[in-house]
């Protein structure tokens, strides 16, 4: 409009002019403003410069720069970042060097002591804490891959209500609300589930919590462990109390269907006792182990003798052993089967003759009966305060669960609940189906969840409350011997998480419903102690730095600096800073306790004493009966236990230690059943029972008791994340409160379906090869070189080349059979600390696993239904002539001078000739693009030390080179060799029974070369001059003598 | 039988009697061009030519599809594994590199033993093997992880690195080799070429072809000089080729005999493997010779004589290699090694028997109908049974390697393989590319060596004797 009125005003000014004024253009008009402006006004900017042939290019310039910038500018202003390096350098963080903090991770009612490594921040591996008394610097699995659960892309990450983002604020405004409402009613209607408390930070919130709100109830729930246990010890003894194996001490041990080395919160401590026993090395005398099992179990697997037997009838071998022993008040009992009975015989005859160095363990999944009978035959064996103690439970607030849960679930039916808030777990998919807790769980008018996944609980919830991982939040848990570990965070939550104890701080008295964890753990621990949170007035000159390095019989990975929680200072060597070293803040007595805690990984002294309990003098009659027909034992799956782990690619992939699937689960059954049922590997059977239907697919596992089918629960889940939506098969709708362990009477329908399971081994004989060697301690006696006269003979003139000489190291690791018991701890530590990917189920059914360690398992004996089973874990061999290098055309694995296989992963084209020429097959090849290069929360878990491979390259076990490097820079610095049992390997720290040994084999005083030198030290396929750098001990096992008669050195493998 | 322009000597004679001419009677220098050289020049382009090129065509293209798939997801699009490193890349590339050693040892050995027969085939078996060699040659490389890199670091070039691939490893061996055979085929098949060019070139009706053909010709005039210096260079290039023909199998061998695996770690691997080898390239010469001689009129230059030796020779290759088969079993079972035994026993009753006892029918009973006189004569059945060596062959490969890696030492290892999709699709994708360079080439090319077929027709024996 603007412009039409100029031109307006133009004409105007033509009209004006006299006469006859030409004008020849609009140059010549130009010179006045008026036009000028009209140009302006036309072209706003640069109009004039349009008319000037030189400014035009300046425009053009000017046009293009601007152009060029708003390119870079986008349409995002960018944020001022500063970087700031470190003014003061903190003392122990170096960048690219680890550090280690002592913290704990809660897993099923009890705490595993940790050492996790933490690179710049980022915690990236899991070590065990050798100073603590549960792991002594082992750990589990579930232990192992928890660190890929703290950086699953698939965790909730966000406080909803009813779908809606909400901050925590208003969370805990609508639980300040509800707390309100429920003062009135003393807490009538409210309830708090969750799993088993082994916090006694969270115990004592819970206590507050129900002082000021007497009616209300806190529920736990934990699908597994410690049920049966739990009333097993109130029916022997009218008291919650647990024991206490001192497995180290006895020489006679019969386990009733107990996992004991691999299972619970004491598997750990009990695995590592009883290899004690068991080592190659072992001067003493071997003890000897019975298992009596209804589906094969790890610890089953090291048994001297095994005897499968239905679950229900395990009671009566109990109770028939007991009244063998006169144990009193149990009436005699007899087992059917010869077998059986002579089992029994020769049992009672053994434990009898080791009294008060025998053991008696039942089995979780035995009914509480069968845990007071044991309780009974131990007190009867003598072996009360000398294999087995008795202290209080490590967890908080012991109690039946399951009657507990059934209490809720009809409240919740019943309306009486308002508001029900569900503290970590899964109930939803893990109570027994005869309860419908989901449907329960919709009747309460409010619901809240607080949880790491929002999960099948979580859709039944009006709110959800992400739940911080036990690396990420402050906290405390016991072990199952009592110590208290304090948890720390190695770091701020990644989603936003919330620990319990934040949680539980909305319904407190105090602080406002918003307290921080840090706060409340502290809190609690200085009430506890009643040491004083204020610093000294005037501090000391120089504080004494109460922090030493960790001594520990296993130290972490050398090279690593212990450092400590809460950027307490190390102690180190006084050197003349150029900058003023930091003031030290003044601690206060609690603080330098504290500190010492975290630094320790644990609180000292609080350890339970043992407990002087009384047998109640009656025996419970016995819970189940024996029926016909097929049974079913629920058993937590061994990968991804509960269901909790189902989105952990690691343990998705984990090969089942005795049944090696993968990615699914599976009805294991006896061959010999199977036989009778015509069925095979894979068929999908139905089984039915009291109207419940479960469809899964069968596997046969020898070892497996006839006419039981095991159940692994932690599949079929709904809601679980993009690995572990979906996959597997759901079992909990046969799981009932009536029978949570052994269910009776189950009908299987063959459907005639096929199911393709992902097994990583599908070969179990060991075809008369010598692959493992075995003899009984009779015939190691009579001829200690066993293991070397089973070697094939090697021909002299086998290579016409000089052995090759080994300058300063010569790495090696020996790798003892006796003790191994296949916990698959090992094969997740390698993955964790090696970077290596995860492929998925079609890529493993194709055989393309990745584990650069693998444990294969191998049946030897006549009978599929009760074989002997052996463990080897097979790392590559780091062969001395090693035929995978020279067959590379590019030398992309070459030989190292300390006698290393070493891989060029930028050197391999990826031929695969390594891979088919290396008799063992431990090269592994990335045949696609198996790295996650996307996923940016698993960049920050990656070991730093170790290349993510890429496609197209052949990768394999390096012996943790990265870790003997570290040590080599340590050892350097301090102008020393690398001392024996400084390069720990990750699979060598995370066993439980220490049978892996690495070391230095030009040192003739390693435990490495010791074990070399033992009699029982043999090398694969030696006949093929490969010259193994990894070695095997033989297997001695301690047969009873009564059971299987002496059979001379027979000079080959039970094959 | 005779032929009229000459009195045969007696020595032509006997051999006329016992077999059949190696050129039908009736023939002249003229005949013998215009008939060759007709196919390139004059004949229309049959339909059957453009069916079947469209084919093959097709098949070219289901490779280049299947490269590109290769080259951007990895080779885990086809079905190995570990323990079964290689499978369908490596059983190609050997068989493929099999079926070329017919053509050089036709065009070299029979060349050096002054044996006239192979002059009708040598040109077709020549091309044969060049087309095999292309097909093979792209296994090595395309079956690494990384192409990319395999294509340059495989060979020795000096770098600033100074890294240099390692010579103690057969597959280094296999690039020499391989190499060197492709570079020589092609020359001793251009150099034979050129006054087959020369006579196109003169004969060619069309400018384009004149001046291809002319190019091509290398500005052959056919003087003596010319003829004296071709004479020389194609005799050395046959001396430097038969070596080859042994050499070549020997080393592609030790790709498995220099490994520790049982199955693989046999001493009698290079002569079993050149005699499979020039056995299953006589299957093949004779797969393509049978509708060759069909379809372009050429009984008369491919006859019965030809068919016949070329029985006798997959006759005489065939039996050893029925050998290695029976020489294999019997040191499994002499040497008492456990591995060897088993790696036997795996391969006669394990999950993939079917195939050895399908391989060992072919292979050494098949074989044995050629020692009648009734089947060599019978050009339908030897076509189907020529198709069954190469088949057979393909098995014995398959055996060699799948069934050797799939069970190897610790029987926790152990496990299957099953090909993909994607494997037979590269499998018949360089089926495809064989067949469209050899359609190219009938139709471009004389298949026949026009000048040497020349030499032996009655009319340069005339001029021989009277001269």
């Amino acid at each position: 409009m603007s412009e039409i009125k100029d031109i307006d005003a133009l004409r105007a000014q033509l009209d004006g002019t006299r006469g006859k004024e030409y004008w020849r253009s609009l140059e010549a008009l130009s010179g006045t403003p008026e036009f000028k402006e009209f140009l302006h006004r036309e072209f706003p900017q640069n109009a004039s410069e349009w008319l000037d042939p030189v400014g035009r290019r300046g425009f053009l310039k000017l046009m293009s720069a601007s152009l060029a910038l708003a390119g870079v500018s986008a349409c995002t202003r960018q944020p001022t970042e500063e970087l700031v390096p470190y003014v003061r350098q903190p003392e122990e963080l170096v960048p690219g060097k680890p550090l280690f903090y002592a913290t704990a991770m809660p897993f099923a009612g009890a705490g595993m002591g940790l050492l996790v490594e933490s690179h710049e921040g980022r915690p990236t591996k899991i070590e065990g804490n050798p100073d603590h008394p549960s792991s002594r610097g082992a750990t589990d699995l579930f232990a192992q891959a928890s660190i890929l659960g703290l950086y699953d892309p698939d965790r909730s990450t966000t406080i909803t209500n009813l779908g809606d983002i909400e901050p925590f604020s208003a969370f805990v405004v609508a639980m300040r609300s509800v707390l309100a409402a429920q003062l009135s009613k003393k807490g009538a209607g409210l309830r708090i589930l969750t799993e088993t408390i082994a916090s006694p930070t969270m115990a004592a919130q819970i206590d507050d919590l129900l002082t000021r709100l007497p009616a209300a109830k806190v529920v736990q729930w934990e699908p597994f462990f410690g049920h049966n246990a739990r009333e097993g010890s109130r029916l022997a003894f009218n008291e919650y109390v647990a024991p206490q194996y001192a497995v180290e001490k006895a020489d006679v041990i019969l386990s009733l269907d107990a996992d004991f080395m691999c299972v619970g919160a004491a598997g750990l401590r009990n695995a590592r006792a009883f290899a004690s026993r068991r080592r190659a090395e072992n001067t003493g005398t071997r003890n000897r182990l019975y298992a009596v099992e209804s589906t094969p179990t790890n610890s089953g697997s090291r048994a001297d003798h095994r005897l499968p037997l239905k679950a229900s009838q395990i009671e009566g071998v109990a109770r028939a052993l007991a009244a063998k022993l006169n144990v009193p008040g149990v009436a005699a009992v007899s087992v059917s089967g010869e077998a059986a009975s002579k089992f029994l015989e020769s049992l009672a005859v053994d434990l009898q003759g080791a009294r008060g160095k025998s053991l008696v363990i039942a089995g979780d999944s035995q009914p509480a009966s069968v845990h007071a009978v044991v309780h009974a035959i131990n007190a009867a064996l003598g072996n009360v305060g000398q294999t087995v103690s008795y202290t209080q439970t490590p967890e908080a607030r012991p109690g039946n669960q399951i009657a507990s849960l059934r209490e809720l679930v009809g409240e919740m039916n019943a309306g009486t609940v308002d508001f029900v808030l569900i503290l970590g777990g899964n109930p939803v998919y893990t109570a027994p189906a005869d309860l419908k807790f989901g449907d329960a769980l919709a009747k309460v008018r409010l619901r809240a969840h607080v949880g790491q996944y929002e999960d099948e609980t979580a859709e039944k919830c009006q709110w959800h409350v992400p739940e911080a991982h036990y690396l990420e939040m402050w906290s405390d848990v016991r072990a199952d011997d009592g110590t208290v570990t304090i948890v720390q965070p190695l770091i701020a939550p990644l989603y936003g998480g919330k620990s319990p104890h934040e949680i539980l701080a909305a319904f407190a008295e105090t602080g406002g419903g918003e307290r921080p964890g840090y706060d409340i753990v502290r809190e609690y621990w200085a009430k506890q102690t009643g040491l004083s949170t204020a610093a000294p007035a005037a501090p000391p000159v120089v504080v004494a730095a109460p922090v030493p390095a960790p001594a520990a019989p296993k130290a972490p990975p050398a090279g690593a600096a212990a450092g400590v929680g809460a950027g307490a200072p190390a102690a180190a060597p006084a050197v003349p800073a150029p900058i003023a070293a930091a003031p030290k803040p003044a601690l206060s007595p609690f603080d330098l306790a504290w500190r010492k805690w975290l630094h320790d990984g644990l609180v000292p002294g609080t350890a339970f004493a043992t407990r002087q309990v009384t047998l109640q003098g009656a025996m419970p009659p016995a819970a189940t009966p024996v029926g016909d027909g097929l049974e079913v034992v629920f058993r937590p799956d061994p990968a991804v236990h509960d269901g909790r782990f189902s989105n952990n690619a690691w343990l998705q992939e984990l090969p089942k230690s005795l049944t090696k699937l993968t990615w699914d689960n599976a009805a294991l059954i006896a061959p010999g059943t199977a036989k009778r049922l015509l069925l095979i590997s894979g068929d999908v059977v139905e089984l039915k029972q009291g109207g419940q239907t479960v469809r899964i697919p069968v596997w046969l596992a020898p070892g497996q008791a006839a006419d039981t089918l095991t159940l692994h629960l932690g599949y079929g889940r709904t809601r679980s994340g993009r690995t572990g939506t979906g996959i597997g098969f759901a079992v909990n709708a046969l799981r009932t409160t009536g029978a949570p362990d052994t269910l009776a009477g189950v009908q299987l329908t063959k459907t005639g379906d096929n199911y393709e399971l992902a097994c990583t081994q599908d070969h179990g004989s060991l075809e008369g090869r010598n692959l493992i060697r075995v003899a009984t301690q009779a015939q190691y006696t009579a001829d200690p070189s066993f293991a070397a006269k089973m070697q094939e003979e090697i021909p002299k003139t086998l290579t016409m080349l000089p052995p090759r000489s080994y300058e300063g190291y010569a790495w090696g690791m020996a790798i003892d059979q006796n003790v191994c018991t296949g916990c698959n701890a090992c094969v997740v530590a390698c993955q964790a600390e090696n970077n290596v990917p995860v492929v998925g189920k079609s890529q493993v059914a194709n055989g393309r696993e990745m584990h650069w360690l693998r444990v294969d398992r191998y049946y030897t004996g006549d009978d599929p239904d009760n074989p002997d089973t052996y463990h080897q874990p097979m790392p590559c061999q780091q062969c001395e002539s090693a035929p995978c290098e020279v067959v590379c055309p590019v030398s992309a694995t070459t030989h190292s001078d300390e006698g290393l296989n070493d891989m060029v992963y930028n050197r391999c084209v990826g031929t695969r000739y390594c891979s088919n020429n290396c008799p063992f097959k431990v090269r592994r090849f990335n045949f696609l693009l198996y790295g996650d290069f996307t996923t940016e929360s698993y960049k920050l878990q990656r070991n730093p030390d170790v290349t993510v491979r890429s496609r197209g390259v052949m990768e394999k076990c390096t012996y943790c080179v990265q870790r003997i490097n570290q040590a080599r820079v340590a050892s350097k610095l301090d102008d020393r060799e690398i001392r024996d049992g400084e390069v720990v390997t990750a699979c060598q720290s995370a066993c439980p029974t220490e049978a892996i040994v690495f070391g230095n084999l030009n040192d003739p005083n390693s435990r490495v070369s010791k074990l070399r030198a033992n009699t029982l030290n043999y090398r694969l396929l030696e006949e093929l001059n490969v010259r193994p750098r990894t070695s095997y001990m033989a297997v001695v096992r301690n047969p009873n003598t009564t059971l299987e008669p002496a059979k001379p050195t027979n000079g080959e493998e039970r094959g | 039988m005779a032929a009229k322009e000459h009195v045969p000597d007696h020595e032509e004679l006997a051999l006329m009697q016992r077999t059949p001419a190696v050129i039908a009677p009736g023939h002249t220098f003229e005949s013998v061009t215009d008939s060759i050289s007709s196919i390139v020049l004059t004949k229309r382009t049959t339909i059957g030519w453009f069916f079947g090129f469209a084919l093959a065509f097709m098949f070219l293209m289901v490779l280049n599809m299947t490269i590109g798939k290769l080259l951007l997801e990895g080779i885990g699009i086809w079905g190995n594994n570990i323990p079964v490193g290689w499978a369908f890349d490596i059983i190609n590339f050997v068989w493929w590199i099999g079926i070329g050693h017919a053509g050089t040892l036709i065009s070299a050995i029979l060349l050096l033993f002054r044996q006239q027969w192979r002059t009708s085939i040598n040109r077709f078996a020549e091309a044969m093997t060049l087309f095999a060699v292309a097909c093979a040659a792209m296994f090595p490389l395309l079956h690494t992880g990384r192409p990319w890199l395999a294509i340059y670091w495989l060979f020795p070039y000096p770098n600033t690195m100074g890294l240099w691939p390692q010579f103690r490893s057969p597959l280094i061996w296999d690039v020499f080799a391989v190499s060197t055979y492709g570079t020589v085929s092609a020359l001793f098949w251009f150099t034979g070429l050129v006054p087959d060019m020369a006579t196109l070139r003169d004969r060619a009706q069309s400018k384009a072809a004149r001046v291809i053909f002319g190019m091509l010709s290398l500005g052959w005039r056919g003087s003596a000089r010319h003829w004296q210096r071709y004479e020389m260079a194609y005799l050395l290039l046959a001396g430097i080729s038969t070596p080859l023909v042994l050499s070549v199998h020997s080393v592609v061998s030790f790709d498995f005999a220099v490994s520790v695996l049982p199955g693989w770690h046999a001493t009698i691997f290079p002569p079993y493997f050149v005699a499979g080898a020039i056995y299953s390239g006589f299957a093949m010469v004779m797969t393509l010779a049978i509708p060759l001689r069909k379809f372009y009129g050429l009984e008369d230059f491919i006859t019965m004589r030809h068919i016949h030796n070329m029985t006798k020779v997959m006759l005489a290759t065939g039996m050893i290699v029925a050998y290695g088969y029976a020489n294999e079993a019997f040191f499994a079972w002499y040497s008492s090694n456990a591995y060897e035994a088993y790696m036997m026993l795996n391969r006669m009753t394990g999950p993939y028997a079917v195939f050895y006892w399908t391989l060992i029918a072919i292979n050494a009973v098949m074989i044995q109908l050629f020692w009648f006189r009734k089947i060599r004569e019978n050009i339908p059945l030897l076509f189907v049974l020529s198709l069954l060596v190469n088949v057979g062959m393909w098995l014995e490969r398959f055996i060699i390697i799948v069934t050797s890696l799939h069970r190897d030492f610790l029987p926790s290892s152990w496990d299957m393989y099953y090909p993909t999709r994607w494997d037979f699709a590269m499998f018949t994708g360089t089926i495809g590319l064989f067949f469209s360079l050899f359609f190219l080439f009938v139709r471009f090319l004389p298949a026949i060596a026009i000048f040497e077929m020349r030499t032996i027709v009655p009319e340069a024996k005339l001029k021989q004797h009277h001269g």
